[in-house]
């Protein structure tokens, strides 16, 4: 019924959903909290990153709404975070082969 | 009053301030990539200083952030199906949480404080090597970037909730209350990577 009565301006996002995500953010949590206390070496920064990112894309994509706008919010967000992954490469590049 | 006719558009609302939330995000990204060069100039002595820091209060702050942006984002739907009464109590919740938050950090910083640990203390000078004092003077800036957004956000929702009280804020007008959960998010998702950053370094 929610569906038939909204157009993208007005979508509701019903309760439960919100309530799943956290669920899966805390989830996420803890599991970042646990694989530092495993002795992986170089690879626990990466596995705690990994767990971070993959929050980030469940806030912005649910919370922040980006599922539900326009595709061209999207879009921009997707630019700004390849601009920034950009930026990284290129000064690790500086950095590991100085 | 309101047969003035007065621009109103949703749209350009929300893309401004996605606009706003963009130049942020490249702000603390590029402190993100200052503390990434430092930390792999200065191994050891990030993994030393971090064992400073307390993390079962850095997983509570997490907790309480998660929980906040779930009680903000909620609000949007519960200001579209009317509930106004709801949407205050979910918007006070959330500033609540954020006092938590503050409260907290308040607590940590002056235990650090306490110990003589703040950035250009004679204790840290002599006590740490330069790499540790990199630590924290990075841990410092982007901790309290970050809490002074916690600040602006919780007013920012403060605001919201005093709109909608005067009904300047209902369920065909609401932009306003979704950006301040944009901005409430995007404090967030920067605590998302301050946390194990700062705080899951063993």
């Amino acid at each position: 019924m929610l569906k038939t009565m909204s157009n993208e301006k007005h979508h509701i996002v019903p309760f439960r959903i919100y309530v799943w995500v956290l669920l899966a953010l805390l989830l996420l949590t803890s599991s970042s909290i646990a694989i530092t206390h495993i002795e992986l070496r170089e690879y626990t920064v990466a596995g705690a990153l990994l767990f971070a990112v993959i929050k980030t894309f469940l806030v912005m994509y649910y919370f922040m709404h980006l599922k539900f706008d326009k595709p061209y919010i999207r879009l921009m967000v997707g630019a700004v975070f390849a601009l920034f992954l950009i930026v990284i490469i290129i000064t690790f590049l500086d950095y590991l082969y100085r | 009053m309101h047969a003035q006719h007065d621009h109103y558009d949703p749209e350009a609302s929300k893309i401004g301030m996605w606009l706003f939330i963009f130049t942020e995000l490249l702000l603390f990204g590029g402190l993100f990539i200052i503390y990434s060069v430092y930390r792999y100039l200065n191994h050891e002595a990030f993994h030393l200083a971090a064992a400073e820091l307390d993390t079962f209060i850095g997983a509570v702050n997490t907790v309480v952030l998660l929980v906040s942006s779930m009680t903000i984002a909620m609000a949007t739907t519960a200001v579209q199906q009317k509930n106004y009464r709801l949407t205050l109590l979910l918007l006070g919740i959330t500033v609540f949480l954020a006092l938590v938050f503050l409260g907290n950090k308040y607590f940590e910083w002056g235990k650090k404080f306490e110990h003589g640990i703040y950035p250009g203390s004679d204790y840290l000078k002599e006590n740490f090597s330069q790499g540790e004092i990199l630590f924290f003077g990075l841990y410092f800036v982007m901790t309290g970037l970050h809490a002074l957004h916690i600040i602006i956000g919780m007013i920012f929702v403060i605001w919201v909730m005093v709109k909608l009280a005067r009904k300047k804020i209902h369920s065909e007008r609401y932009v306003l209350l979704e950006n301040s959960g944009l901005y409430w998010h995007l404090v967030d998702l920067i605590w998302i990577f301050l946390f194990p950053l700062f705080y899951l370094i063993t």
